[in-house]
């Protein structure tokens, strides 16, 4: 063999190399299997429901009812009764009831402050406001739910004269407090990987800086603002704490933001302790799980989609 | 929202920056002109004459602060955190750093082209429209003959007249840059800066660019800069050629490629250097 020879077919790695390239590849696809092993479990234990409950169940139940004598459509949540009832409909309506305002709420003022941290804020605002945002972010969601709970809701409830002092909205408040830093953080990051190059030429004809944060970086970012907002009200909808402490947790149908609802997660949190395993009753609670994953996921897979049609949109 | 009043506030104001026309044949009047980036030196008492209608090429070795001299005829620099100016810029017999200038309305009147073509992710229409639409027009059919024109003195018109509502990422780098071109003439520039605005594109692509500028000076004056010693020779009246934040020389073209007066300018130009 020639010297040439050699060194062309010499390997270019080292065996630790190789080790440590497998270690790293093997924490990188761990994400993907505890995924798809929760994923598995959650619908496992999931579809085992349907061995004695019907999907119609699911939504409602026909019940006889000796008051009326007759068969009566009932659209609840029941589980602990005679004729357990396991409508997941004042659950989904529960889970948005909440999570819809929080989303609202925090993005108004999300967008908002993400636009001022990214485009206006001096450096040294930005310093001060960027531990405290992140500090937000680290409040135990006990605490916020105490809060909400015994100082909050008093207030709400004079404010509005609701009929409960714990509601969907009250909740509403406390979960904004949790999306709000990550909504703001995901503004922000949007924002500022808007190329200068397309703030220069906004510039450069003539633009204010106003003109230039509404017609250009604002609408160049639009994709991953619409991201920041998706993934928001994932969150929203996963909240646990807060909403078991401050929106009452009656399982009401109801469209009323000022009523007291149950959310999926709550009636989990609060259920699944009490709840004989290998039960019928154990079995809807992990598809109550398994739905709630579904949605989170899908709208996860949702904002992925959006952020990257915005790179294609940037070229970047 | 909040851009209207701006933008009512601005329209007037571009009309308040006073543009007293005198006859003369220079455009900008630079003197004394020092830029500073924190402890950067960029720039060291640069005066210059730019003539009127009339093709004005920089040159100089990378570095030698052609970019940064560009910046400061449309006050570009003023984006950049730490950057300080000294001396004066006239046009037209305004020193556009005096302490009344209205920057935004500066940017009107003297356009920039950057080196690497930046359309914004919108259509084509929307892209030449922009500046336009800043000054508040709405009307569409002005609009449309604003696009068109812009477009046409681009020489673009009639590659992309029949898809204006197409991206304009989605057009090649030569074509985008030429959008760009017309983005800056839509707002009725009197003055088009260009910096290296061939520099990354094809031979074809280039002289297009080129023929487009020879073209523009009809009705504009143009400061361009550039690294490619033919193009500067080719495109220009007059060159300056820079050295370490110095104008070494400035002249005609012919003269400036001919018969230099300074030996460093020589051998620049002939390649022995730089
Ligand atoms: N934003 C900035 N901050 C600090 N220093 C800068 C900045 N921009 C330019 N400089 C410095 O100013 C000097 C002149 O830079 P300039 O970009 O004007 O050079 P140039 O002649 O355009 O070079 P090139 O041909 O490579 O584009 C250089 O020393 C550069 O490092
Ligand atoms: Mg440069």
């Amino acid at each position: 063999m020639t010297d040439i020879t050699q060194e062309l077919t010499r390997k270019n790695h080292h065996p630790a190399e190789w080790l440590i390239e497998k270690a790293l590849f093997i924490s990188g696809i761990a994400s993907i299997v505890f995924i798809s092993l929760i994923f598995l479990f959650l619908f496992k234990e999931g579809m085992l429901t349907f061995k004695s409950v019907s999907p119609l169940d699911l939504i409602g139940k026909w019940v006889y009812d000796p008051y009326d004598e007759k068969n009566i459509f009932k659209v609840m949540w029941q589980s602990v009764s005679e004729v357990p009832k396991y409508s997941i409909v004042p659950l989904v309506c529960g889970s948005f009831l909440v999570a819809f305002p929080a989303t609202v709420i925090s993005s108004v003022f999300g967008i908002g402050c993400g636009i001022y941290l990214s485009e206006i804020a001096s450096a040294r605002v930005r310093e001060t406001l960027k531990p405290t945002l992140e500090l937000l972010a680290g409040i135990p969601s006990v605490v916020i739910g105490f809060l909400m709970l015994a100082v909050v809701a008093t207030f709400v409830q004079d404010l509005f004269h609701t009929k409960f002092r714990l509601n969907a909205f009250v909740g509403a408040l406390g979960v904004s407090l949790v999306t709000f830093p990550i909504i703001v953080t995901l503004v922000e990051e949007a924002l500022r990987a808007i190329p200068k190059e397309l703030r220069d030429a906004s510039y450069a004809l003539g633009a204010t800086k106003w003109q230039t944060i509404w017609k250009t970086v604002v609408p160049a970012a639009v994709s991953g603002i619409s991201a920041a907002v998706l993934l928001g009200f994932g969150r929203a909808l996963g909240e646990t704490m807060i909403v078991l402490m401050a929106t009452g947790n009656a399982a009401l149908v109801t469209l009323d933001m000022f009523s007291s609802v149950r959310t999926m997660t709550a009636n989990i949190a609060a259920e699944m302790g009490e709840v004989v395993q290998g039960s019928e009753h154990y079995y809807v609670l992990f598809l109550v799980g398994a739905i709630l994953f579904t949605m989170t996921f899908v709208l996860n897979i949702c904002s992925e989609v959006v952020i990257n049609k915005m790179r294609r949109k940037l070229r970047m | 929202m909040m851009n209207v009043p701006v933008e009512e506030k601005i329209f007037h104001a571009q009309k308040a920056v006073p543009m007293d026309k005198h006859n003369s044949s220079i455009s900008i009047k630079v003197k004394d002109l020092n830029v500073y980036y924190s402890s950067v030196h960029a720039l060291k008492s640069v005066t210059l004459d730019i003539q009127k209608k009339a093709v004005t090429a920089l040159i100089g070795p990378s570095g030698c602060g052609k970019s940064t001299f560009l910046r400061t005829l449309n006050r570009m620099n003023d984006t950049l955190p730490g950057a300080r100016i000294e001396g004066s810029v006239i046009i037209d017999g305004v020193n556009i750093y005096g302490s009344e200038i209205n920057v935004v309305a500066l940017r009107r009147i003297v356009g920039m082209v950057f080196q690497k073509s930046n359309p914004f992710p919108k259509t084509i229409f929307d892209n030449v429209a922009y500046g336009p639409r800043l000054q508040g027009i709405k009307n569409k059919s002005m609009l449309e003959g604003i696009v068109e024109e812009s477009l046409k003195k681009s020489a673009i018109w009639d590659e992309v007249k029949d898809r204006l509502e197409k991206p304009a990422l989605e057009l090649s780098g030569g074509q985008q840059q030429r959008i760009c071109i017309a983005r800056a003439l839509a707002v009725n520039p009197e003055i088009v800066l260009m910096d290296e605005p061939a520099s990354a594109l094809d031979p074809i692509s280039t002289a297009k660019i080129e023929e487009l500028i020879h073209e523009l000076k009809k009705n504009y004056t143009i400061v361009i800069v550039t690294h490619n010693m033919q193009q500067a020779a080719r495109v220009s009246d007059f060159t300056g050629y820079f050295y370490l934040g110095l104008l070494v020389e400035h002249g005609e073209t012919k003269k400036i490629f001919t018969t230099p007066d300074k030996k460093e300018t020589e051998d620049y130009i002939t390649g022995r250097f730089g």
